[in-house]
C-alpha cells in the first residue's frame, strides 16, 4: 500500500484523501493537505513556544545562547525588511506579515521532510490571497475614505471603472496562483524525478533538486508573497 | 483503426497541454532581460547590490506569472480533463 502522505514512490503528486467522516450527512474528506498543514502548524507552535521560553529567560548578566541568537537574527532581518518597505506603518502590520512569512516558508520547505507541501493546494493559497485582499480593501476605505476610493476607481475617466474593478479583484487571484503554481511545479518535478528514474540514480542527485525546488524556490516565493502584500497595503494606505 | 471519442479528446488535450507550456518562452526572455540589467546596475554601483537583487527578484517573480498560467492550463488539461 502506498503511504498517502509521502511524495516519493510513484509518479503521483495529487492530493489524496486520508480518511473520511460524516458531517451532518455530508461526506467530508481529511486530505494530505490537512495533515501536512497540521504538521507545519505543530512545528511552528513548538518553535514559538521554545523561542518564547528562551526570550523570557533573558537576563543582562550572561550572553545569549545559540538558539536565542538565531531567533534574534530572524526577527531582526524580517523587521528590517518590513520597516524598509512599509515605513511608519510597519508596526501595525508586522504581526500579519511575519505570520504569513513563517507559515508559507515552512509550508514551502516541508517538501524536505517528505511531505506534500500544503501550499501546492489551491485551497490553502487562495484564502491567504483573500485575507490580503480584505486587508487591502479595509485599509483603502479607512485611509482614503469613500471619496478617495471612488476617485481611484474612475482614475483616468468614469468609463474606466470596470477595468479598475477587474484590476482590483485580480490581485488575490494572481497573488495566490503565483505561489500555488510555483510550488506545484516543484512538487511535480520532484514526483517525476522520483517516479521515473531507476533507483541507482536516486543516490545524491535529489539533494540538488530539493535545494532548488524546495529551498530556493520556496524562499523566493515566500519573499515575493510577503513583499507584494506589503506593497499593496502600503499603496492602499497612500502617503499622507 | 477505431479511436473512440474520449481517446481522441485525451490525445488532443495532451497536444494542447504541450502547446500551453510554450507560454514559458515569454517569462524566460523577460527574466533574462531583468537579470541582465540588474547585473549591469550592480556593475555600475556595487554598493547597491542587495537593493538591486531584491528588486530584481520581485520583478522576475511577477513576470513569471504569465508562464505559470500556461503551466496551470497544461496541468488542468492533463490531470483534471475538463473536456472529457
Amino acid at each position: 500500500m502506498i503511504n498517502p502522505l509521502l511524495l516519493s514512490g510513484d509518479v503521483d503528486f495529487m492530493i489524496k484523501g486520508v480518511f473520511s467522516y460524516n458531517c451532518f450527512g455530508h461526506e467530508v474528506w481529511i486530505t494530505t493537505t490537512h495533515v501536512c498543514t497540521f504538521i507545519v502548524m505543530l512545528l511552528l507552535v513548538v518553535f514559538a513556544f521554545v523561542a518564547g521560553k528562551a526570550v523570557k529567560k533573558i537576563n543582562d548578566d550572561e550572553a545569549p545562547g545559540t538558539f536565542l541568537n538565531i531567533v534574534e537574527m530572524i526577527i531582526e532581518f524580517l523587521d528590517g525588511v518590513i520597516s524598509s518597505t512599509m515605513g511608519k506603518n510597519a508596526t501595525k502590520f508586522v504581526n500579519y506579515i511575519m505570520t504569513l512569512f513563517f507559515f508559507i516558508f515552512v509550508s514551502n520547505i516541508s517538501g524536505l521532510l517528505g511531505l506534500r507541501p500544503p501550499t501546492a493546494d489551491y485551497g490553502v493559497t487562495f484564502p491567504l490571497g483573500v485575507i490580503t485582499f480584505c486587508l487591502i480593501t479595509y485599509n483603502k476605505f479607512k485611509y482614503q475614505k469613500v471619496s478617495g476610493v471612488i476617485k481611484g476607481l474612475c482614475d483616468p475617466w468614469v468609463f474606466w471603472i470596470p477595468i479598475n474593478l477587474i484590476g482590483d479583484f485580480a490581485v488575490p487571484v494572481s497573488l495566490s496562483l503565483r505561489l500555488f503554481a510555483n510550488i506545484l511545479s516543484g512538487c511535480v518535478m520532484m514526483a517525476l524525478y522520483y517516479g521515473l528514474l531507476p533507483i541507482f540514480v536516486k543516490i545524491g542527485i535529489p539533494a540538488v533538486l530539493h535545494i532548488y525546488f524546495d529551498l530556493f524556490s520556496g524562499a523566493i516565493q515566500t519573499y515575493v508573497f510577503c513583499m507584494l502584500t506589503m506593497t499593496y497595503i502600503s499603496d492602499a494606505i497612500g502617503n499622507e | 483503426m477505431n479511436i473512440s471519442g474520449e481517446d481522441f479528446i485525451k490525445g488532443c488535450s495532451a497536444i494542447g497541454a504541450g502547446l500551453a507550456v510554450i507560454a514559458g518562452i515569454g517569462p524566460g526572455v523577460g527574466q533574462g532581460i531583468a537579470a541582465g540589467h540588474a547585473a549591469a546596475a550592480v556593475g555600475r554601483n556595487p554598493g547597491a547590490k542587495s537593493d538591486v537583487t531584491s528588486t530584481m527578484l520581485l520583478g522576475q517573480a511577477v513576470a513569471e506569472t504569465t508562464g505559470l498560467y500556461g503551466l496551470l492550463i497544461a496541468m488542468l488539461l492533463l490531470f483534471v480533463k475538463p473536456l472529457v
